[in-house]
């Protein structure tokens, strides 16, 4: 016979109004991280494998084996996208320094609107691959444009960026993690 | 103008949501009974005005009324009349004033179908819905105001959000709404139960029904919205795990929970400060669910644009609502009386699993969904918690539940002979055993454990479910005796039949597509065929085809079985002029036992394209199951006895005074 206990401890009921404040504490230093900053489980990672057509030759494909020994970074971007066009002059700065190829990923896009960007504001971009269903974008895991991806020689994503790429994001993190890589591979 | 009329409306109706969380509540406290009746008229006041609110920002969009900001930033000239519609509530402006008006009407609904409440239980049942809409309603005007103006007036707008120009669009949010809200009642009833300190019998007959219709609108919300993402993200699945979705769920799941604590609280007596609890809880998650989707901590698919003001005093609402009802809770559910004494083997103690399980279920949900944001803030690093995981806690629950599910109806209350219950069901045990054997046939398997156990667990729970029908017409003599049950009182229980055959209906759907659908990503030149399972694929080619606010290129496939014409399917590729973003239109030859789907990749160039091609079986019966599952809900609150109007117990003076003052008898 089970018998619901008439006389249960008071401090028993108290259990889900401490949970709760718990909770809500969570929530709260939940509003003031980074909401940009999202966890990416691919960090350290080797990179999805992918294989797609290029902007200027649909005739050639770039695939994930084809960029091995290079250290380079994957920027996922799109003509619809107004923070693209804000990130764009990083991007050619970046380029300018020669410091690492820059592979530009164009995410669920036309290839006209695509090619009038470029030429509009300039092309950083070593290769310019196509991603017209956003499949790769997905494998990536991109939940918004733009991002950036730093892959290294051995296929291995070593950092994401979420969000426009700053200047400060250059010296501040781009470079470090540049030199690491360097390291790493001697 | 009409703008103006509709922000003055809303503001009215902040202030009739305020005077009734305040006004009826403290005439229930100082036996003021002039006070407790105003709680009728203002529910009736704020439904009112939030009406002439939502009806302004409608009228805003089917004129194209762009210097409304909200209007100029989800419509177009171009777009469907259907779509403004149902773009009043695509976004996050124009989705709260939705909720809010929904509330008010769940409240009026309250006003006029509680003439056997006493006046004390409907003042304080309104005086807590009177207060959460008094939170929403503010949260509207001061950081999120869907009537705003702007002052340089564009010329077009920027229209609705493609994938959202979908009819389950128009339909998703209401129906999901309306169960979120509806949840509320339970809450204010469980609210003035606490305050009241009285919780009997009458008690949760009168929460039932409404509990029962809460969730049943969010079943039919989330089941719409399931349908909506198969056909339309062009993904062919039909669950994600996405925080959004589980942002629904988990009321579901406790509300569930909530149904069956009502049942043994109704006719035990017993569970009553858990029923509480639950009740509390369900309407708490339908809380937080809008915090997740509106604050921006989570990403999700779904999330409106992130603000950090509106996440602020979000959360000081929930805090002030949830952290208010737990710690009265916390105060006054000691002293509500329980005492709930039965078997091992009984009705109260199989009821008690599975609101276990459904509550276990409900915290491992939020844990998954929350846990991203738990590790970021104690820095232990960051994890992404993915659909592996949910699925895996899902198949550790679901399958005892299901097994429950099948001993519950033939369970007495009290007290169940287990020999007679084993000998009652030994055959439906027989049954499904072979039926579970017989499904690891390689064939059927497919390799794997989970569809011998799926389809044991649809047969347990259909057999189960027969047998413990003819046992009850066993002892109903002739014909007539088995009309009257389906007629009256038997209503809830025939209601509980329907909804647990949706359950085994779900299982059913979700073992077999899960199991035996095949997909691929193929390129295709036209005239090309592709196999999928029995059935021949062949790509017709690719056309351009024009549409009201849109330019499609539209595939041709004609699909064989057996060498006859099976079904032709076009699926479209769609550039929408506004936003100029492609989307994908995917084309469905829907079927009882499959499904036939297909969606258009890319151009390759050359007319060839890369596709992708589907064999669904048995998907239908996931959602017919969601659909089982909500009308047995209906038949359930069509019971007789939920309809007897008059309740015949001596009420406290001043509240027969106070119904007097009202006067009802109209």
């Amino acid at each position: 016979m089970i018998e619901e206990s008439k006389t249960p401890s008071r401090m028993r009921y108290l259990i889900p109004l401490f949970l709760f404040l718990i909770m809500a504490g969570f929530l709260l230093k939940g509003l003031f991280m980074d909401p940009r900053h999202i966890p990416s489980v691919l960090i350290n990672k080797p990179a999805p494998e992918f294989n797609l057509p290029t902007l200027y030759d649909p005739e050639k494909t770039v695939s994930k084996e084809s960029m091995k020994g290079k250290v380079w970074l994957l920027n996922v971007w799109a003509s619809w996208c107004g923070a693209c066009r804000a990130e764009h002059q990083v991007l050619n700065t970046i380029a300018g320094m020669k410091i690492v190829d820059i592979v530009g990923l164009d995410y669920k896009d036309e290839a006209v609107d695509g090619k009038r960007w470029l030429k509009q504001l300039g092309n950083p971009y070593t290769e310019v691959l196509v991603d017209k269903s956003g499949r790769t974008g997905i494998d990536f895991g991109v939940y918004g444009v733009p991002e950036s991806f730093l892959i290294d020689g051995e296929g291995v994503i070593r950092h994401k960026f979420t969000g426009p790429l700053y200047y400060p994001d250059i010296k501040g993190t781009l470079i470090p993690l540049l030199e690491k890589i360097k390291e790493g591979a001697k | 103008m009409i703008p103006e009329i509709g922000h003055f409306a809303l503001v009215l109706s902040m202030c009739l949501a305020i005077a009734q969380a305040i006004f009826p509540l403290i005439g229930t406290m100082n036996n003021t009974p002039s006070w407790a009746a105003l709680a009728r008229p203002l529910a009736w006041g704020q439904a009112l005005f939030l009406t002439i609110a939502l009806g302004a920002l409608t009228y805003a969009f089917l004129v194209n009324d762009f210097s409304v900001r909200y209007v100029a930033s989800n419509s177009n000239t171009l777009l469907p009349t259907v779509y403004k519609i149902s773009a009043v509530w695509g976004a996050h402006e124009g989705s709260l004033l939705l909720w809010a008006f929904f509330l008010g009407i769940w409240s009026a609904a309250i006003a006029v179908l509680s003439k056997g409440l006493t006046q004390e239980v409907v003042s304080r049942v309104l005086a807590v819905m009177g207060m959460v809409n008094a939170g929403f309603v503010s949260f509207m005007l001061f950081t999120s105001n869907p009537f705003e103006r702007l002052f340089q007036i564009p010329a077009e707008g920027r229209d609705l959000n493609p994938l959202l120009q979908d009819i389950g669009l128009a339909l998703h949010p209401p129906t999901l709404y309306l169960g979120y809200v509806g949840f509320s009642v339970a809450f204010g009833f469980a609210i003035a139960a606490l305050i009241g300190g009285r919780l009997d019998a009458s008690w949760a007959r009168w929460s039932r029904p409404w509990t029962t219709a809460a969730w049943v609108w969010l079943t039919l919300g989330i089941t719409i919205g399931s349908w909506w993402a198969y056909y339309e993200l062009g993904w062919g699945g039909w669950w994600f795990w996405d925080p959004v979705e589980n942002a629904s769920f988990m009321p579901w799941i406790a509300g569930t929970a909530l149904m069956h604590s009502l049942a043994v609280t109704e006719k035990r007596g017993a569970f009553r400060s858990w029923t509480l609890m639950l009740a509390i809880l369900a309407f708490s998650l339908c809380l937080l669910g809008t915090f997740l989707v509106r604050s921006g901590v989570l990403t999700s698919v779904h999330a409106f644009a992130a603000d950090p003001d509106r996440g602020i005093f979000i959360l000081i609402f929930l805090l002030i609502t949830i952290g208010g009802s737990l710690a009265l809770y916390a105060w006054r559910a000691p002293s509500i009386f329980s005492g709930g004494r039965f078997d091992l083997i009984s009705r109260e103690s199989f009821l008690l699993g599975n609101n276990l399980l459904l509550t276990v279920f409900t915290f491992l949900v939020l844990f998954g969904t929350l846990a991203p944001l738990i590790y970021d803030a104690l820095e232990w690093g960051k994890i992404s918690v993915g659909f592996p995981w949910f699925n895996k806690m899902f198949l550790m629950v679901t399958p005892f539940l299901a097994v429950l599910i099948g001993f519950g109806p033939l369970m007495r209350w009290k007290r169940t002979d287990p020999k007679k219950l084993v000998k009652k069901l030994r055959i439906a045990m027989i049954v499904s055993v072979v039926i579970g054997l017989i499904a690891f046939l390689p064939a059927i398997s497919t390799g794997s454990l989970l569809v011998p156990l799926g389809m044991f667990l649809v047969a347990w729970i259909i057999t189960s479910h027969i047998t413990a029908i003819i046992d009850r017409l066993k002892h109903k003599q002739g014909i007539s005796h088995i009309f009257a049950d389906l007629a009256g009182k038997g209503r809830s229980y025939y209601g509980m039949v329907v909804a647990h055959m949706g359950v085994a209906m779900f299982i059913l759907g979700a073992t077999m597509v899960s199991h035996h659908g095949v997909e691929k990503d193929l390129r295709m030149s036209p005239g090309e065929s592709a196999e999928i399972s029995a059935y021949r694929f062949k790509f017709e080619g690719v056309a351009h085809t024009p549409g009201p606010n849109y330019t499609a290129n539209q595939g041709e496939f004609t699909i064989y079985l057996d060498g006859e014409v099976e079904a032709v399917l076009k699926p479209q590729k769609r550039t929408y002029f506004a936003q100029g973003r492609p989307m994908t239109e995917a084309a469905i030859d829907w079927g009882l036992t499959r499904d036939l789907y297909v969606s258009l990749g890319e151009d390759l160039g050359g007319g060839d394209w890369s596709v992708r091609l589907y064999y669904k079986p048995f998907v239908r019966w996931i959602w017919l199951g969601g659909l089982a599952m909500a009308i047995g809900g209906i038949i359930c609150i069509s019971d007789r006895r939920y309809r007897s109007k008059k309740e015949k117990k001596p009420q406290q003076a001043y509240t027969e005074a106070a119904n007097t003052l009202v006067t009802e008898k109209s």
